[in-house]
């Protein structure tokens, strides 16, 4: 059978390098497509048969079900949704065109993919969490497809690798062939983090890119709401500091019902919802509307009218920090806040005398970074008492915080970010790595085979060391970045790093990831995900939005 | 040619408006420097005057040579109405008029006007006050020569109209007191886009269209076809994309497709300047054209692959006769680019015939001779056809004996070469397009922008005469790494910085950091009106862009 080649995107043959370009190509370039024995299937799963026997899908007699025996059923509208959306994806506006020959089922057709959760508790009602159960086995066979999966977050991966397993084949009819997968995530932590404080993400953003992750099995979005530049988040204990704070106190601001949205959104596709609220540095918008929070700085002997980080030496930080962790536990039901720590500047604190006399007092001398983990120990103890778990970026790890055993620390500084992972872990503190993925730093040419090469694990270290390693982040920082290009700049970049952390690690072959990662690029394309393009090639269907 | 001396804008004003006024004005002046490019002479004044959308219309002039009927100006004044005013809508202007009771007296409203297109076309009137682009209480008024001239004047005008926050609903839209006599630096400022390497849908151009004449871009260079793809469904040889596209059906540029670029161009006062490139960059060409391509031999059997276009045979010339017949024809424009650059000799040197017409020409093993006398040959196959070719530069380093009107187009190199280039080129008498700084495709991390911005085209050792040479410059985004999905958001407003290069006086804009607030203005212009125009650093629009 022809049918897997039938995938294949127009690469023109014999492609010459670069038009009247003066940088140099790089071999790479040139390679010549063809296509993958995986088809298009990214992240690729663990295990994987596909056989050459091929059925034919109609959308007049495809249906997604609930096994007999299942767990879950019409009352999980987790799944239930999910059934629709892939059944969607899969038939697109083709169900109606294909139609008529489907009316009676032949032995080669599919007509059902039967959706098993074994476990007794499917975990239908519940959030995502680090410890979720994503693992799922599928077999496409006659007379149906079974998808088997402990909880319903392994049937969510179960059915995007289902929907990927669907091809055209020439004459436009969808095709599948038999297959069996087994699959399971190698890394538990798999997040992609926006930045909504540089610039202010739409909700209608934000959704698409959630269900973007869902198609590269992504589980975690880290959402950098709020930082100097602006103050998005609506607070119902401290309105004023998004009145004040944000760039608009209405066009600009994130409501508890949009919050709400998100996180429900994100959830009925398997992916954890992490806040992030960075202090003492990074937070010039909190200042606006809350008083005396933030350090004035002096020049001389005199309040500059600048404000520095987080003022670590007056209780009010202290009360209004508990009053609002208060609330953030209750609105983010994950079970980990991420509480920033990063790059705090001392030249504020150093300038002023209440600081000075402070340090003095407590002994500091002049190590500001004391002074610094003073705070952040504070606000570690406060923020336990909420019953989260927290993320911190890898300075408080620097820094010699003493820091709860169920910390993640998250390694984001490159050069170095090797040995970071072998200190953090012989610390025996889990830890996320990011420094290789920072997507933001964007470069010409195909910059996804840097984020593809990384190996997380490539450090000095024991084998109980690597286990502390949940997994890792691509950043998509907001300084250039807003809605009118965030998402074909995350996509498909950001699939790399989704391979990276999903798949095998012995899978690393570049010219297959190529040409699986160039269909996939062209699915989310089709599915309304404007994923920008690899190299010179065709969609069969190219973006319909301008 | 159409020609226009005058167009107006008239503007009724209310007792009610001055009222708010005099509130605007305690909380100091609107500072309006916000058009981009930045026009050549330009007085401004801190007296404001607001702007009805309901009793604003645009009229010809008494004097005007344009009238109405004029096809260009009046699909302009359709389209520049809802820019400058950007949230009116007919209806809820009808409401607007019976809640106020305006005193309409001269403009004939009635309530039965369903939408904005009806209300404009309704109010369309005749006078003339003769001036430039000068806005006053009453009236603003713009003159220019041409209705291209008129164009880019309304293009100016719309980006001196801003609204305020207070009172919204009320659309409160003003302009301030503004004299501007404006002209373009270079004839020449286009925009190239590759539609071979990567298939862009037709919308996306015709919205690549509009966004450049926001920024007063005036030639759309179209690399229509190249080595991925050959997307230009040819009526004289339909097998060149039945066998070249990505895909015969879904991935071409029908007749009629290009003729709606053309005329699409054509009311924004843009020219579409087609490239038809040879004999490299052809490789889509060869599985529609057998011949035409050259073979390619390993030792002295077939390789089985092709090279460039092949020159020796007179079945090439004459294909290429019929098919640049075609085009020109096709394509109204008085130029055509003939592309002629990157052109490997590989496989030329490896092909036997090519050998021994070599050795008969006299050309020794010289290959730059064989591609110069193609592309003499292709030349004067469009001078016959009365177009202007444009070549790229590699046709002059090779061959400095072309016709004496062929511009010749820079592409290659640091500033230093580039500088070199010009200097030679014009020192020869030939013109001159300058893209080499401008290939916008090569993305980086940060404010890029400013190295566009900071081009200075003429800074090159040469007289006055050889600097007249030099007729412009073009932005260049090729499709390798581009297609509909971010083709918008990497070309502005990245392109817009060297619209105000090849635009704008280059002595008051020599500051990239004084441009800075302007430029971010332009991009939440260009974002309002629904270009995905990316940001610059950041910072927010009052109107988000509201889509994916």
């Amino acid at each position: 059978e022809l049918a897997l080649l039938l995938l294949t995107l127009g690469f023109s043959r014999g492609l010459q390098p670069g038009p009247r370009d003066d940088y140099e190509e790089s071999a790479e370039t040139e390679r010549v497509f063809a296509a993958s024995k995986y088809g298009s299937l990214w992240p690729l799963p663990q295990k994987v048969k596909i056989s050459d026997v091929s059925f034919k899908l109609t959308g007049v007699t495809f249906r997604i079900t609930d096994a007999k025996g299942s767990s879950s059923g019409a009352s999980c509208s987790l799944l239930q949704n999910a059934y629709r959306r892939y059944y969607e994806y899969i038939f697109g506006g083709s169900r109606v065109q294909h139609g008529a020959e489907g009316r009676r089922a032949g032995p080669s057709v599919l007509t059902e993919l039967q959706v098993l959760i074994v476990s007794a508790d499917s975990e239908c009602e519940r959030f995502p969490a680090v410890t979720s159960d994503e693992s799922y086995e599928l077999t496409v066979d006659q007379p149906y497809a079974v998808l088997k999966a402990p909880k319903v977050w392994g049937a969510l991966r179960g059915l995007e690798t289902f929907s990927q397993l669907v091809y055209e084949d020439e004459y436009g009819a969808k095709s599948i062939n038999s297959t069996t997968i087994s699959d399971f995530p190698r890394f538990a932590h798999r997040g992609i983090l926006l930045d909504t404080s540089r610039h202010f993400l739409p909700i209608k953003v934000i959704l698409a890119n959630l269900e973007a992750m869902a198609m590269n099995k992504f589980n975690v979005f880290h959402w950098h709401i709020v930082d100097d530049q602006s103050f998005p988040y609506m607070s119902r204990t401290f309105p004023h500091i998004s009145q004040q704070g944000a760039y608009h106190p209405y066009t600009h601001v994130y409501t508890p019902a949009d919050v709400k949205m998100v996180i429900e959104f994100g959830r009925l596709r398997g992916i954890r919802v992490v806040p992030e609220f960075d202090t003492p540095g990074h937070t010039q918008s909190w200042g606006k509307g809350q008083k005396d929070l933030l350090t004035p700085c002096y020049s001389g002997d005199k309040p500059s009218g600048s404000f520095g980080p987080v003022n670590p030496i007056l209780n009010t930080t202290y009360d209004f920090m508990s009053k609002f962790f208060k609330e953030i536990s209750g609105v983010f039901p994950d079970a980990y806040v991420h509480l920033g720590g990063d790059e705090v500047d001392f030249n504020c604190w150093k300038s002023n005398p209440d600081i000075q006399k402070f340090m003095e007092q407590q002994g500091f001398g002049q190590d500001f970074s004391k002074l610094e983990s003073f705070y952040i120990q504070k606000l570690l103890d406060i923020v336990a008492t909420t019953q989260k778990g927290y993320m911190i970026w890898q300075e408080v790890f620097d820094n010699g915080v003493k820091l709860k055993p169920d910390t993640v620390v998250h390694v984001w500084i490159g050069g170095g970010a090797n040995e970071e992972m072998g200190k953090v872990t012989a610390a025996g503190y889990t830890t996320i790595l990011s420094a290789p993925w920072y997507l933001d730093y964007i470069s010409y040419a195909q910059d996804w085979q840097k984020y593809y090469k990384v190996e997380p694990l490539n450090f000095k270290g024991t084998e109980a060391q690597k286990k502390l390693v949940i997994g890792g982040e691509a950043c998509l920082w907001g300084e250039y970045v807003d809605a009118t290009n965030l998402t074909p700049r995350l996509w498909p970049r950001a699939s790399a790093v989704g391979e990276r952390l999903w798949s095998a690690v012995d899978v690393t072959d570049i010219n297959d990831a190529f040409s699986r990662l160039s269909v996939h690029r062209c699915r989310m394309v089709e599915r309304g995900i404007p994923a920008e393009p690899l190299f010179s090639s065709y969609c069969p269907r190219e973006y319909k939005g301008i | 040619m159409e020609a226009a001396r005058c167009v107006t804008f008239g503007q009724y004003l209310r007792p009610h408006f001055y009222l708010l006024l005099l509130i605007f004005l305690r909380n100091g002046p609107h500072t309006v420097e916000g058009v981009w490019p930045l026009p050549q002479t330009f007085t401004s004044s801190i007296e404001r005057s607001p702007l009805s959308p309901e009793a604003f219309y645009f009229e010809y002039g008494s004097q005007s040579a344009a009238q109405q009927g004029c096809s260009v100006l009046d699909a302009a004044f359709t389209r520049y109405f809802p820019l400058i005013f950007p949230d009116y809508t007919g209806e809820v202007a009808e409401r607007l008029l019976l809640d106020l009771k305006a005193p309409l007296a001269k403009v004939p409203v009635t309530t039965t006007i369903p939408s904005q297109w009806g209300l404009i076309h309704y109010l369309t009137r005749f006078y003339c006050i003769p001036d430039n682009l000068s806005v006053s209480a009453r009236q603003a008024s713009l003159n220019a020569e041409t209705v291209w001239g008129a164009l880019r004047g309304l293009e100016t005008f719309s980006q001196l109209v801003y609204q305020d926050d207070f009172g919204a609903h009320f659309y409160h839209y003003f302009v301030n007191k503004t004299e501007i006599v404006d002209f373009p630096r270079f004839q020449f400022r286009g925009i190239l886009l590759d539609t071979s390497r990567h298939y862009l849908p037709v919308k996306t151009i015709l919205q690549t269209l509009d966004a450049m004449a926001y920024s007063k871009f005036n030639v759309f260079h179209w690399h229509i076809v190249d080595d991925p793809s050959f997307p230009y469904q040819s009526r004289t040889y339909p097998d060149l994309s039945s066998k070249g596209a990505f895909h015969p059906m879904t991935h071409i540029y029908t007749q009629s497709d290009v003729r709606r670029v053309i005329s699409h161009a054509r009311l924004w006062g843009i020219r579409v300047l087609p490239e038809f490139d040879s004999p490299g960059h052809t490789a889509s060409w060869g599985k529609g054209q057998s011949d035409l391509l050259t073979p390619c031999y390993r030792g002295s059997s077939l390789s089985g692959t092709f090279g460039p276009v092949n020159p020796v045979l007179p079945s090439t010339y004459q294909f290429m006769a019929r098919l640049f017949k075609e085009v020109s024809s096709v394509f109204p424009d008085s130029h055509i680019h003939l592309g002629g650059d990157e052109v490997n000799f590989s496989c030329w040197s490896s092909n036997p015939d090519i050998r021994a017409f070599m050795k008969k020409m006299g050309f020794g093993v010289d290959f730059t001779k064989l591609e110069a006398f193609y592309m003499e040959n292709i030349v004067n196959i469009t001078s016959a056809l009365n177009k202007t070719a444009i070549v790229w530069q590699d046709v002059f380093d090779y061959h400095e004996l072309i016709p004496k009107d062929t511009v010749l187009h820079i592409w290659k190199g640091t500033p230093a070469s580039y500088q070199a280039e010009l200097s030679r080129m014009t020192k020869a008498g030939m013109k001159v397009l300058l893209a080499a700084p401008w290939y916008i495709n090569h993305i980086s991390y940060g404010q890029d922008w400013h190295q566009y911005y900071n081009v200075q085209p003429l800074d090159f050792p040469g007289t006055e005469e050889q600097k007249k040479l030099v007729i412009g410059g073009e932005v260049c985004m090729w499709g390798e790494y581009v297609d509909a999905t971010n083709l918008t958001p990497r070309l502005w407003p990245r392109a817009s910085a060297a619209a105000e290069r090849l635009w704008s006086d280059e002595k008051q804009t020599s500051s990239a950091d004084k441009a800075f607030p302007r430029f971010q203005d332009l991009r939440c212009k260009l974002v309002r009106r629904g270009i995905r125009a990316e940001p610059l650093y950041v910072g927010h629009c009052k109107h988000e862009y509201q889509g994916v």
